[in-house]
């Protein structure tokens, strides 16, 4: 049989990798049933609407320090949850990871919960809590902190793993207790990629916030769910331009601490 | 006697002083956070108490009650529709402007513009672009559509453009000497050399959508499984439902995280 050459068999498989793909995305939009010509004609739509009512004036600006109080809540929330949560993460992780595990059942089982804490989406932890904790700050506060905690235990077992497999093996040779292995070297060499991490998912809950808060009534979320309901526009898109300046905010600031630490 | 010398074994210096400092801010601020939380008359124990008869209601005793097992699995799947399409949507689009966000093909203001652009994009959370687009579209799976690939694309033009980037000028240069014009070399060698990033950034953002595609269900009307578990939630107040339903959800998302793990082991080899 004649043998296709490198560039047509290339170019074939590419097509048919284009194909499928088409057909997929055909087949979605049916069983979505999703409307392109709205899609598309709803674009100018929005642009129309929102150059004509979407943005903050005079009387929206007065609502400025009850925003910014929301939005406090909202960052000191990110926050507390992404620290405790990576804090557990750690301890969880060094009995977890390869290098340092007591227990290989242990850390089967550890990185088994693990899986299940980030694999349910944040916003079906918030409604779950919703069941113990109604609409209080501890509802959002759990929801990041579970999802927070699945995910910091299976980076930072890859953080130790990579990292300081070479020094612990060093310590155990010398005859280092295991207590002593964990202080001296596993902590140390793990906590620049640690903090880095506690940063990233900073940035990650105050977006989840946002759409936790809408579910439970708290935050920053709220203060737009509330505006946005009330059709109060003005003041809702006061809420996206604080968002927006205070996420780019952290952003730059963590970025810098990465590149100083890492 | 002999002189005595100390040798510092750890010595300090702008790294590891950032490090303390941001620790201790972080202590800091955690401790701060829990003063001002918002109760709202909730106890925390009784809540903490509740949490474990919650949880086995949940994940012991899943059963539906509303809806069919076969509503359930549409449901699960209109989801993962959605996810699948705004991240088909904002792929293809980010395809194009990534070419025009790389510095290494394209003019350098125009890559600022765009960057600059996609990072307004990418700061307002996906949830308040789907609720924009609500207004003119109407509650429903067109602004959910519109909102998330909006944010999938912003997301993707960074992720694309900073592929391109990466990539082995040579190749670029080599093209450029024989002849070729920009089309060609985005097609002969940006295109194919930075496949396998797009691919795995496209992926990433399937498994991201699939759960933005849950929460949009349940906090603007996008339908689908997201829209169940608001109702077993605040409506029907069942917890049992809910479990059956976080199982479901439960099982895609591990069946993806699997099949991204299985890619990224079968590239490093």
């Amino acid at each position: 049989m004649h043998k296709l050459d490198f560039f047509t068999q290339k170019r074939l498989s590419f097509g048919l990798f284009v194909m499928v793909l088409i057909v997929l995305t055909y087949a979605t939009i049916i069983f979505t049933e999703y409307n392109v010509a709205k899609g598309f004609t709803s674009i100018p739509k929005a642009v129309r609407w929102a150059t004509a009512n979407f943005y903050p004036d005079a009387a929206a600006i007065k609502k400025l320090p009850a925003i910014l109080a929301k939005l406090s809540d909202t960052i000191l929330m990110s926050v507390a949850s992404a620290t405790v949560a990576s804090f557990f993460a750690f301890f969880v992780a060094i009995f977890g990871a390869q290098t340092t595990r007591i227990n290989v059942w242990f850390s089967v089982f550890a990185r088994g919960i693990a899986t299940v804490f980030r694999n349910i989406d944040v916003s079906a932890w918030a409604l779950i809590l919703l069941f113990s904790f109604g609409q209080s700050s501890f509802t959002g506060y759990f929801a990041l902190f579970f999802v927070t905690f699945g995910f910091m235990v299976r980076v930072l077992i890859e953080t130790i793993d990579e990292v300081s497999t070479d020094s612990v093996e060093a310590l155990r040779a010398t005859g280092a207790s295991y207590f002593a292995i964990i202080t001296q070297s596993v902590i140390p060499s793990c906590l620049p990629q640690l903090v880095s991490w506690v940063l990233f998912m900073i940035e990650t809950n105050i977006r989840s916030a946002t759409l936790v808060g809408i579910l439970t009534g708290t935050g920053i979320g709220y203060s737009f769910d509330i505006y946005y309901k009330s059709l109060n526009y003005n003041a809702a898109s006061l809420v996206i331009v604080v968002i927006v300046i205070s996420v780019s905010a952290i952003e730059a600031v963590s970025n810098w601490i990465r590149r100083a630490v890492l | 006697m002999q002189p005595t010398t100390t040798i510092i074994v750890r010595p300090w210096n702008a790294a590891t002083l950032i490090l303390r400092i941001t620790i201790i801010s972080l202590v800091i601020i955690t401790g701060y956070a829990f003063t001002t939380f918002n109760t709202r008359g909730v106890d925390f124990w009784a809540g903490v108490d509740m949490l474990g008869s919650n949880f086995s209601a949940l994940l012991l005793t899943p059963y539906l009650k509303n809806i069919t097992f076969d509503v359930m699995v549409h449901n699960l799947f209109i989801t993962i529709g959605l996810g699948f399409l705004t991240t088909i949507f904002g792929a293809a689009i980010a395809l194009g402007l990534a070419l025009l966000a790389a510095q290494n093909l394209a003019p350098r203001w125009l890559t600022i513009i765009i960057k600059g652009l996609t990072a307004f994009v990418r700061a307002v959370p996906t949830v308040l672009w789907v609720l924009i687009f609500a207004v003119s579209a109407g509650l429903g799976s067109v602004a959910a559509v519109l909102g998330m690939t909006f944010h999938s694309a912003g997301y993707l033009i960074k992720a694309y453009s900073e592929s391109f980037e990466e990539i082995d000028n040579g190749t670029n240069e080599a093209h450029k000497a024989s002849g070729a014009n920009w089309l060609q070399i985005v097609f002969k060698a940006v295109l194919t050399s930075s496949a396998t990033a797009l691919l795995s950034w496209t992926f990433l953002r399937f498994e991201i959508n699939f759960s933005t595609a849950i929460a949009m269900g349940a906090a603007a009307g996008a339908g689908g499984i997201g829209y169940d578990m608001f109702m077993a939630s605040g409506f029907y107040l069942n917890l049992h439902e809910m479990g059956a339903f976080t199982y479901a959800v439960l099982a895609f998302a591990i069946v993806l995280e699997a099949g991204a793990t299985r890619y990224k082991a079968s590239l490093s080899k």
